[in-house]
């Protein structure tokens, strides 16, 4: 009986000091595990879209804060009219912009069209973002708010022209999901409102549906499709479709675009697009857009 | 007799593990640097937020940290980090386990710097590779504070970087530590 408390007692220090000799790391590992569970915060879906755009219109993106996003919008003419335009080539309308992220969930720009000699400012605000862990929600919804003016001269200098007659002001709700690392879908119900019309039988407001995903090529470059639903589309419009490609190069992201819409604001792309894809009015183009970061958000 | 052994073992096996408590430090304000070099473009990110264990019985030693959690300086470079090179939606976290292994020559006990050797396996991007690095274990006030550089390639960890971009990062990528350790209660 002796022998064998002798026993047991050496078998339980046997135990005991086997316990030392093997690497802790087992236990180690599950107090780091438990201690980044802890830790956990919501996990914030990052580039649902590779920039602010998808072709022409916005995406849910923001600028980030403390970034200045230099923006060359190019579009040539369209590939109909010709050998004799050499396709589109010769012809070129753009908007320059620059566009800042006050905060991780402001941003605002403005932009200056050759189409119509239009000036654009805006206002783009985060109001939920996708994110999945700790906290769920499955979309991201942006408000995006511009206001354009147009400046050609007056058709008629001979009548009172009031400037105001060329104000647009464009109110649209971003919705967005990015499904995988490699596609992307949203949605965005917009309305342009019009000061001056042409007859009075034409709205002052239109209400139109945009629809928009990303699918990944690899993973730099994506391609991108987008269209416009008008609801009370003007006499004479088209709905505006377009596809593009996202090329990341570093510092900045290079798109290149075909559509048959001429311009790249919201009030003049969605609701004065008279091209038809199906004509051949398809016009190329390309968005330079370069990043400057004036603060480093670590600072 | 038989039942005073019994407890006798069970005492010591009880205290085994108490001792072992107390050698257990932790933080999770290890600060985690990264440097690339090129003569185009210096690229670093910091990271505040990694999570440490030291078992200063045993010179076990264990990091980690998220990988979404690192800082840029550019907003685009830490989306790209994320996106294109570690891909953290599929690889969130990175992790280091290994061992001190001249513990001897470390005193936890006595105020001073010491030298160490730490070995272990670091997991990047989903790839665990053998990893050394020489520390510097400082012992003041009963506080152990640790930091260590060392330095890791691209390569081993099937990180990939693409010719456009391959004069601006490079494949040997520096990677500095720090911890302020308290200990475990």
């Amino acid at each position: 009986m002796l022998s064998l408390s002798k026993f047991l007692s050496f078998s339980i220090l046997l135990i005991s000091s086997t316990a030392f000799a093997q690497p802790v790391d087992d236990e180690m590992a599950k107090l780091l595990d438990a201690s980044l569970a802890e830790q956990e915060t919501p996990e914030y879906t990052s580039a649902t879209f590779k920039t602010t755009r998808l072709v022409n219109g916005h995406t849910n993106e923001q600028v980030a804060a403390g970034v200045l996003d230099f923006r060359i919008s190019h579009r040539f003419g369209a590939f109909n009219t010709g050998a004799y335009n050499f396709f589109g080539l010769d012809v070129a309308s753009m908007r320059m912009a620059l566009e800042y992220g006050l905060t991780p969930w402001l941003t605002i720009g403005g932009g200056r069209s050759t189409y119509e000699k239009t000036y654009d400012g805006f206002a783009k605000f985060r109001v939920l973002r996708q994110s999945s862990g700790k906290k769920v929600m499955p979309i991201s919804l942006n408000f995006f708010s511009s206001w354009a003016v147009k400046t050609l001269k007056f058709s008629n200098p001979d009548i009172k022209n009031y400037y105001t007659s060329n104000f647009y002001f464009t109110n649209q709700i971003i919705i967005a999901r990015k499904f995988s690392d490699s596609f992307s879908f949203m949605v965005a119900p917009t309305v342009v409102h019009r000061n001056l019309v042409a007859s009075v039988n034409d709205d002052h407001d239109l209400i139109s549906i945009g629809v928009g995903g990303r699918l990944k090529l690899t993973r730099r470059m994506s391609i991108n499709a987008e269209y416009y639903y008008q609801l009370n589309k003007p006499e004479g419009t088209v709905n505006s479709l377009s596809i593009g490609f996202d090329i990341e190069t570093g510092g900045h992201v290079f798109q290149i675009s075909f559509t048959n819409s001429p311009a790249m604001i919201e009030r003049a792309f969605i609701n004065e697009t008279t091209g038809r894809w199906d004509k051949g009015d398809i016009i190329g183009g390309f968005c330079i857009s370069r990043n400057f970061t004036l603060f480093d958000p670590r600072k | 007799m038989k039942i005073n052994k019994l407890f006798a073992g069970i005492l010591i096996l009880a205290g085994a593990f108490q001792v072992n408590a107390q050698d257990m430090h932790q933080t999770r304000t290890a600060k985690i640097q990264f440097f690339s070099k090129t003569s185009v473009e210096n690229i670093d990110a910091v990271n505040k937020e990694a999570t440490s264990f030291l078992n200063t019985k045993t010179g076990d030693v264990v990091f980690a940290a998220l990988i979404k959690s690192f800082r840029f300086e550019k907003a685009l470079m830490e989306e790209h980090f994320n996106e294109n090179y570690m891909e953290s939606t599929k690889f969130p976290k990175s992790d280091f386990k290994g061992k001190i292994s001249n513990l001897a020559d470390v005193d936890f006990s006595k105020d001073g710097m010491y030298k160490a050797k730490v070995t272990g396996n670091l997991t990047m991007h989903g790839v665990t590779q053998p990893a050394t690095a020489d520390a510097i274990i400082t012992v003041k006030g009963g506080k152990i504070s640790a930091s260590s550089k060392f330095k890791v390639k691209l390569n081993d960890y099937k990180i990939e970087r693409p010719a456009v971009v391959a004069d601006k990062i490079s494949d040997t990528i520096e990677i500095s530590v720090d911890a302020a350790y308290e200990p475990k209660k």
